[in-house]
């Protein structure tokens, strides 16, 4: 069972309104239980709290901060200056405080994330459901083109896209988003799969039920906590790619924050390595570990919660 | 004393014992058909690879020249000049099929724009440093990365293994180029660092590389990149063997080994990671793609000489000729090895031989 | 002359949800030359009391009681004699041979491990000795450099029979070793142990849930249910006047050929053998027991003689023995 005890999702969705809400109630306990089970857990709850930081940090630096301090005209400081009281990160080639760059960046880099991911599963979900539901020769030609996809090495693929299609945010994020779907497809349609054979959805299909019926109101529904972990995982991994994107040069410069990549790529093309300043070097890697770790986290907790048997390993 | 007949009239043992010629040579076809038949998958996932690679270099980037021409300044006269030399004012199907024409009969990968030589050249003269490192790195991050397997999956939830599983979901998480830069800044930097290693390139300027001392220059700058590509890896081949390891571990013939009276360490060696290894050894194969992915950023980092920098420069210089080359031989490669990693599992595992 | 005597044998396993008794208190014997029958529904505890003899549990689980081979307890040597004692002394062939076998390795390096293990012989004088016991066992010595999946599921039984052999124990013990064998093959497999007890005078126990099974090849039948023997006695009399009203319901689960009545007479027993983390009070059986009495929910019974060499763990049994003796001589 995919959504802790939750019985499935069909008996009562033909039921007039009294009944619907009843699905709604179920789901809503369950939803509970499931975040209760997750923050019981050291990792989920260690994941949670960093994710929750980061995503206030990035929704309140230009509040608390303003946009002054990314000024490189009035920047305050001198270079790469090392951490100090005054710049407890140490400041950037151009004088700017790395902390606030930090907090300012938190954004670009989690947008980024999110957006691709999304991107990502939502092709991933429709692909793998559909493969899944289906069967036969979609099955067949879906699965292998994701074969393919997989073969063609990630980073490059997605630097050429990037070059050939130029720098801007919008393209990172469709870039990383086109090139991640295929890992989600298959475990998705893995799970698909096991899903059809349950006596259930056999049901459903004697009553009647169109395809489109059975994948969106049976199927989703009990795919839908993978999905959840699965985008969880995805999204760290979209956002070590978009660092590294960022770092190779390949960021968006039009930004009104550089993202983590970026200040990185800023930081070492500018030589702070031989300048010693270490703040500015290490202050966005540590802030991207600890995001991705966090969304790490996260997902194998929201896996463990919503598969009972890995509990037990 | 014999209890019952010899087997061979039962209808049983005559199939799977395998008597008769047709038997015998059938099995001995099996392997080379295995390889015949992922061979030509593989051949036709590089074919589908080549007409992908024009997609992408000459049709989604219409008009490559003025990508070219981004940062330079060159009259229309003279961009049409450089149209027409690399080929790219003719229609798409004549492009395709002198793409393919001079691709499969001439092995003529193109011109680099920025290197004014042909592409293969360039490549050819820029891959063995990279085949230096990411074979290096490849090899100690396997070996290391499965030991630690081995022996968190042993000693499972003990401290190694709780010790071990967290540093490699850190380094999981870690971008590798950032790796690199934190040991450049405190193993190679001079202001925060011991200033032990150099900071980038792959030998001194004035080093003879083909002398003795030339090659412990040459080692003593591959330190830094091999160390951050290990470290980046070591935790993707530690993962799979564990698991492996524990799927191995949970099986009857493990119980059978020990109830042989053999020592523990023996039941391991013996038994529980020769079948554990045969999912480990295919995965430092299937791998390999994500290799060169962080292979690429590391060489930048490093000023290391290889395939990686050459593709930094050839983005930053838009030479799509090398670009599509570059992007060729890695896709490539990471066809190769998936097929390495087939035939690997069919070498090793003889269950899979009989199929 | 005794071979194995089990005393009071305990294993309980360390769970989650507490302390779980799997064997409880459980006392055997075994002859040289002598077959027992141990037979039970699953989760009564056979299995585990098989594996907990040559201390192959894991260290979950907490084994009291002794264990004497040949007067020795094996339960408290250290590693080192243990090591020697497996497989040289008593060997274990071992349910669902499917995967009981490494599948990477060749059946003559698997046979051949012991012997070179516990006896100071040469690769070549061990391989010798692999081709001996698969002719002995009936398959063909020339396949001994196969692998197993290469053989049926038969074969790979009598491979692990063979392999029980290598280092000429005194003791083997079978567990469930014709399960998933269909009944040409069961046949071939029992006439082939009975036929090796009696011709190397090895002492066996064997398990099973299989009640024909044991009728036909054990001489001996204990009958285990929720982790205590409930009767242990000549296979014979277990069978043909069974005095535990447990034994009584399985015997009576097979009609009698010839008798036509026996064909309609009430059989099996209701509800389930329950589960070992939740046993009932007193006597374990009491809940399903025909005739069950109130002292059976508070009491419960260690085995009394119900004949010669036949005990039961039944208070319907008369004539109680002085207490601390439940072991038939």
């Amino acid at each position: 069972m995919t959504m802790g005890q939750a019985p499935p999702a069909v008996t009562t969705s033909h039921a007039a309104a009294p009944g619907g809400s009843v699905v709604w109630r179920r789901r809503r306990a369950s939803i509970k239980r499931t975040w209760l089970e997750l923050w019981a857990q050291p990792q989920g709850k260690a994941g949670v709290i960093v994710l929750g930081l980061a995503i206030l940090v990035a929704i309140f630096a230009p509040v608390i901060l303003g946009q002054g301090v990314l000024s490189i005209v009035h920047a305050p400081g001198r270079q790469f200056e090392p951490p100090s009281l005054t710049y407890p990160l140490g400041t950037d080639e151009y004088g700017r405080s790395v902390l606030d760059l930090l907090a300012w960046g938190s954004r670009t880099s989690l947008l980024v994330g999110f957006c691709a991911a999304i991107i990502a599963m939502v092709i991933g979900t429709v692909v793998g459901v559909v493969s899944g539901h289906y069967g036969g020769w979609v099955d067949t030609i879906a699965m292998r083109f994701d074969d393919w996809m997989l073969v063609i090495p990630f980073l490059p693929l997605v630097i050429v896209l990037n070059v050939l299609l130029g720098r801007g945010v919008d393209k990172t994020i469709l870039v990383l988003g086109i090139t991640s779907w295929p890992g989600t497809a298959r475990i998705l349609r893995a799970q698909v799969l096991s899903v059809k054979a349950r006596p259930y959805m056999e049901r459903a299909r004697a009553l009647g039920a169109s395809n489109r019926h059975q994948m969106v109101k049976h199927t989703l529904p009990n795919i839908m906590p993978l999905v959840l972990a699965n985008t969880t995982i995805t999204i760290a991994g979209a956002i070590l790619s978009e660092s590294t994107l960022s770092f190779l040069g390949l960021g968006d410069p039009s930004l009104t924050a550089a993202s983590w990549g970026t200040m990185l790529d800023g930081a070492f093309s500018e030589g702070a390595v031989s300048r010693g300043a270490w703040g500015y070097l290490l202050a966005p890697g540590i802030a991207i570990v600890l995001v991705v770790l966090a969304f790490t986290w996260c997902g194998n907790a929201l896996e463990k919660v919503l598969n009972p048997r890995l509990q037990q390993e | 004393m014999t209890a019952t007949t010899v087997d061979s009239p039962s209808p049983e043992a005559r199939t799977a014992s395998g008597g008769g010629r047709d038997n015998r040579i059938r099995r001995k076809l099996r392997v080379p058909m295995l390889i015949g038949r992922r061979l030509v998958g593989a051949l036709i996932s590089l074919l589908t690879v080549l007409v992908f690679n024009f997609f992408l270099f000459n049709v989604l980037s219409s008009d490559p020249i003025k990508a070219l021409v981004r940062n330079r300044h060159l009259d229309a006269a003279a961009q049409a000049h450089l149209r027409h030399e690399f080929g790219y004012d003719q229609s798409l199907w004549r492009q395709f099929v002198a793409y393919m024409q001079q691709l499969l009969l001439h092995h003529n990968l193109g011109i680099s724009t920025t290197y004014t030589q042909p592409v293969w050249s360039v490549i050819s003269t820029r891959i063995w440093p990279t085949v230096l490192l990411v074979g290096v790195s490849t090899l100690l991050s396997s070996l290391i990365g499965t030991w630690i397997g081995i022996k968190g999956a042993w000693e499972r939830n003990g401290r190694f293994d709780k010790i071990s599983n967290g540093v490699s979901v850190t380094l999981y998480s870690m971008p590798e180029f950032w790796l690199g830069i934190v040991l450049l800044l405190f193993l190679a930097g001079n202001q925060v660092g011991l200033g032990v290693f150099p900071l980038g390139g792959m030998n001194d300027v004035d080093v003879d590389v083909s002398s003795p001392s030339g090659w412990v220059n040459v080692a003593w700058h591959l330190t830094l990149p091999c160390l951050t590509l290990t470290l980046a890896y070591l935790a993707q081949y530690s993962l799979v063997m564990r698991s492996s390891m524990l799927d191995e571990m949970g099986q009857d013939y493990v119980r059978t080994a020990r109830a042989k009276g053999l020592r523990d360490l023996a039941v391991r060696r013996s038994h529980v990671v020769p079948n554990a290894l045969l999912p480990a050894v295919t995965q430092i194969f299937l791998y390999f793609g994500f290799v060169i992915s962080g292979a690429l950023t590391v060489e930048y980092v490093f000023s290391w000489p290889g395939l990686g920098l050459l593709t930094e420069d050839a983005i930053s210089g838009a030479d799509f000729p090398l670009l599509r080359g570059l992007f060729l031989l890695f896709t490539a490669s990471v066809i190769v090895c998936n097929l390495l990693a087939d035939v690997m599992l069919g070498v090793l595992d003889p269950r899979v031989r009989e199929l | 002359m005794t071979l194995l005597e089990i005393k009071n044998l305990s294993v309980t396993y360390a769970t989650e949800q507490g302390p779980v008794p799997a064997v409880r208190g459980v006392d055997l014997a075994v002859d040289a030359g002598q077959t027992l029958g141990v037979a039970g529904e699953s989760g009564c505890g056979k299995s585990t009391l098989v594996a907990a003899a040559l201390r192959l549990l894991p260290r979950s689980a907490a084994v009291t009681g002794e264990v004497l081979l040949d007067g020795r307890n094996v339960l408290a040597m250290n590693w080192g004699e243990l090591r020697a004692v497996r497989w040289a002394q008593a060997s274990i062939v071992f349910q669902g041979a499917m995967s009981s076998l490494n599948p990477v390795q060749k059946v003559s390096k698997q046979i051949a491990e012991p012997i070179l293990l516990h006896e100071k012989v040469s690769e070549r004088a061990a391989r010798t000795r692999v081709g001996e016991l698969l002719e002995q066992v009936g398959i063909a010595p020339s396949r001994m450099d196969q692998f197993p999946h290469q053989f049926s599921g038969g074969q790979k039984q009598r491979i692990m029979i063979a392999m029980a052999l290598a280092c000429r124990p005194k003791l083997i013990l079978a567990d469930e070793p014709t399960t998933a064998l269909d009944v040409m093959v069961q046949a071939q497999v029992l006439t082939l142990l009975a036929d090796l007890v009696r011709d190397m005078r090895l002492g066996m126990i064997l398990i099973t849930h299989d009640l024909s099974v044991l009728a036909q090849t054990c001489d001996r039948a204990a009958i285990m249910y929720a982790g205590k023997v409930v009767e242990n006695g000549p296979t014979s009399e277990v069978f043909g006047a069974p005095s535990h009203p447990y034994a009584q319901a399985l015997a009576g689960a097979f009609p009698r050929i010839g008798d036509q009545s026996s064909r309609y007479a009430p059989r099996g027993l209701g509800g389930d053998p329950p589960h070992p983390a939740d046993l009932p009070s007193g006597c374990a059986f009491h809940p399903r027991c025909p005739v069950a009495r109130d002292e059976c929910r508070t009491v419960d019974v260690k085995l009394r003689p119900a004949g010669v060499d036949h005990s039961a763990a039944c208070v319907l049994v008369r004539d109680e023995l002085p207490s601390g003796e439940g072991v038939p001589a």
